[in-house]
């Protein structure tokens, strides 16, 4: 299951999250990207969703240990959060942190 | 799955020497175990060397998901051990790198769901059937919540049944609480193992413990381990019964003499121990029997803990033997090492990786006492011990040298050497007029009436060889002594050549006027006969003579009476006379 929401105009903050189907901690995590961005990044940024459970192979690409995973790829430097993201103030702070 | 945890343990081997013969056939297949230990204890290596085996032996792949190293900092540590892992990591075996960056941020709690998805996908690919977590403590710390951790292992264990994959979990341990905490990781597991490195004396151990295995019998000691570069190994202590085949072969010494003196040589497979101070010759007699095994077309190791292969070969080419040629054939294999580290399990089991690469007839170890320095305590008398055993079941003949200066110093006891030794030489300086000699004395050599003289052994270029040594009015004449005792003896002899071959040519003078007599006497004799014939001749011929000469005078005398008396004695009538002519 391949979830994207990808404004238009977006571009400026590119993620990606890894989770595990239904599992608690994905779907909170799921839950928890989707407000952040609403919240901080509205204007501008592109989600994408990736179930390891269907597409194993990409989170060997991306050297993915645990799930949920986020990555920042865009803007430089990626960077990367585990957890279920219901910290969101370290979220926040990585997603827009140098 | 259930039809699986119902059966019968199989088991799968590790390839780790001594270790599946403990366990009587490996870890259990299909099912997880668990190595714990403090660092550097082995467990990386005791996990990657199964995964690597398997894939080398059984040609099973396996998965190595490192938690706590790099994949590229383990394949550079494993290159001591010469397993190729570059080549093995194309086909057989992936490395998955499963650190997490310092720099990740964590917010909320996280699941492996996500990684085993993609281990399983991996599995899938290249049909492994092994595979190793190592370092799963760091995952347990990133958890950082007791019912997280618990659930996580759980969640590992509970795939591994599922894949019906071998599974190897590593675990550092040392910190107490952590100890307890992540104590239920025995309890989950069907094998625990525990690896343990320790300072005893000041001498570094390292051993292996099986704590737990569910459904098999198994050793519970605690096994001696030395780090080769073939890898981990277990010493194993062996049959606790010392059974291996015994031979009456003989093989030579390389000293002819010396061979006498043993009655043919040394028992194939025995271990002989030749002892000395320094310079004594032990190198050289160990020399000699490397050489003659070659030359037998016999599979030679030399272990050196002195000299350079080099210098080992120029040293022994002086006293005119060579190993140049076996050792280009490959037939002979110099080792030379320094005595590393006080590990001597280490050194043994380099020993023994050393043995199977080479698989030699015969070995020699020279000297053995660089390794018994270190034997400070028993547990090293009870390595070398092992060690012999070992190449005893192999059936290799052993020559040991041993830097000793007398016959019953600490140091030989101390190893245990002299006494499992089956046969024991002695080379010791005796000093004398100023002159330091060689003796050879053969201490003991089991099964064999051997000489119990002591020879004296020399070296020149032009080989080695045990001479005679003389005991005279109490003493022992060796060197220049032994010379001049041999030169009085030849002397001796000498002089009752002499004297015999006067006395010879004396009788043979005698013998020869003897004959010369008889000679003379022959031809007197010859002479004397010859002048009897003559003379026997003459009277024959001087009285037919005077007969004739009668005639002839009667006849001049017509002398008629003188006549009668002769026609009387002669002949009647023979002359015609007158009617009264009568014989005298």
């Amino acid at each position: 299951m391949v979830a994207a929401r990808a404004p238009e105009g977006g571009g400026a903050l590119q993620l990606r999250l890894y989770v595990a189907g239904q599992a608690p901690n994905s779907l909170r995590a799921i839950a928890n990207v989707k407000a952040i961005c609403d919240e901080h990044f509205a204007a501008a940024h592109d989600l994408e969703i990736v179930d390891l459970l269907e597409h194993p192979g990409r989170g060997l690409a991306d050297g993915i240990i645990v799930t949920p995973t986020l990555l920042k790829l865009l803007p430089l430097p990626i960077r990367r959060v585990i957890g279920s993201l219901s910290d969101t103030e370290q979220v926040r702070l990585a997603l827009t942190g140098t | 799955m259930k039809a699986e945890l119902q059966s019968a343990v199989t088991k799968m081997l590790t390839g780790i020497q001594g270790f599946d013969e403990i366990t009587d056939g490996g870890l259990p297949r299909g099912r997880t175990t668990l190595v714990m230990g403090g660092p550097g204890c082995g467990k990386t290596i005791f996990a990657l060397q199964t995964l690597v085996n398997g894939a080398r032996r059984a040609k099973e792949a396996s998965i190595f998901v490192a938690f706590e190293e790099s994949t590229r900092q383990i394949v550079a540590n494993a290159a001591t051990f010469g397993w190729d892992l570059p080549a093995l990591e194309k086909r057989k075996l992936f490395f998955l790198d499963a650190r997490l960056s310092p720099e990740v941020v964590q917010a909320g709690e996280f699941d492996l769901i996500g990684m085993l998805k993609v281990l399983q996908a991996k599995v899938e690919e290249i049909q492994a059937t092994r595979i190793v977590f190592d370092g799963i403590d760091v995952l347990l710390a990133l958890l950082d919540n007791p019912v997280s951790e618990r659930r996580e292992v759980y969640r590992i264990r509970d795939w591994l049944l599922e894949t019906g994959l071998t599974g190897l979990i590593t675990q550092k341990v040392g910190g107490t609480d952590a100890d307890q905490r992540y104590g239920f990781l025995q309890f989950m597991v069907d094998c625990a193992i525990v690896l343990r490195h320790q300072v005893v004396d000041g001498s570094a151990f390292r051993s292996l413990r099986v704590v737990k295995y569910r459904g098999s019998g198994f050793s519970g000691d605690e096994f001696p381990i030395t780090l080769t570069t073939e890898g981990l190994q277990l010493t194993h202590r062996g049959p606790a019964e010392l059974t291996y085949e015994v031979t009456d072969e003989r093989i030579s010494t390389g000293l002819p003499r010396l061979d006498n003196m043993l009655r043919g040589g040394y028992h194939r497979g025995s271990n002989v121990l030749i002892s000395g101070a320094p310079g004594t010759a032990k190198s050289t007699l160990a020399g000699l029997f490397a050489a003659a095994a070659c030359e037998r077309g016999e599979r030679t190791l030399y272990v050196s803990f002195d000299e350079g292969a080099a210098q080992i070969v120029r040293n022994l080419q002086s006293v005119g033997i060579r190993l140049g040629p076996h050792q280009k054939s490959g037939l002979l294999k110099i080792f030379s090492t320094r005595t590393r580290g006080p590990n001597i399990e280490d050194q043994f089991g380099e020993l023994r990786t050393q043995i199977r690469a080479h698989n030699p007839r015969c070995l020699v170890i020279d000297p053995l006492s660089a390794l018994s320095a270190k034997l400070a305590h028993l547990a090293s008398a009870d390595a070398a011990q092992q060690f012999l055993d070992f190449l005893k079941v192999q059936g290799i003949t052993v020559v040991n040298t041993s830097l000793m200066d007398g016959l019953n110093t600490d140091e030989a006891t101390a190893t245990g050497i002299s006494t499992i030794a089956d046969t024991w030489i002695h080379v010791s300086y005796i000093v004398h007029d100023g002159e330091r000699n060689r003796a050879l004395t053969i201490v003991k050599s089991r099964g064999t009436g051997h000489s119990n003289q002591v020879r004296e052994l020399t070296l020149s270029n032009e080989g080695v060889t045990l001479t005679d040594v003389f005991i005279a009015q109490g003493k022992v004449l060796m060197g220049v002594a032994r010379w001049e005792w041999e030169q009085e003896q030849q002397a001796a002899t000498k002089r009752i050549q002499v004297a015999t071959e006067l006395k010879r040519l004396q009788l043979h003078l005698a013998q020869a006027e003897a004959a010369a007599r008889l000679q003379v006497v022959q031809t007197e004799m010859e002479a004397r006969s010859a002048e009897m014939e003559v003379l026997a001749d003459a009277t024959g011929s001087a009285s037919m003579l005077v007969t004739t000469d009668r005639e002839v005078l009667r006849k001049m005398r017509h002398a008629d009476k003188e006549v009668r008396v002769a026609k009387r004695g002669q002949s009647k009538g023979v002359v015609p006379g007158n009617g009264d002519s009568r014989v005298l």
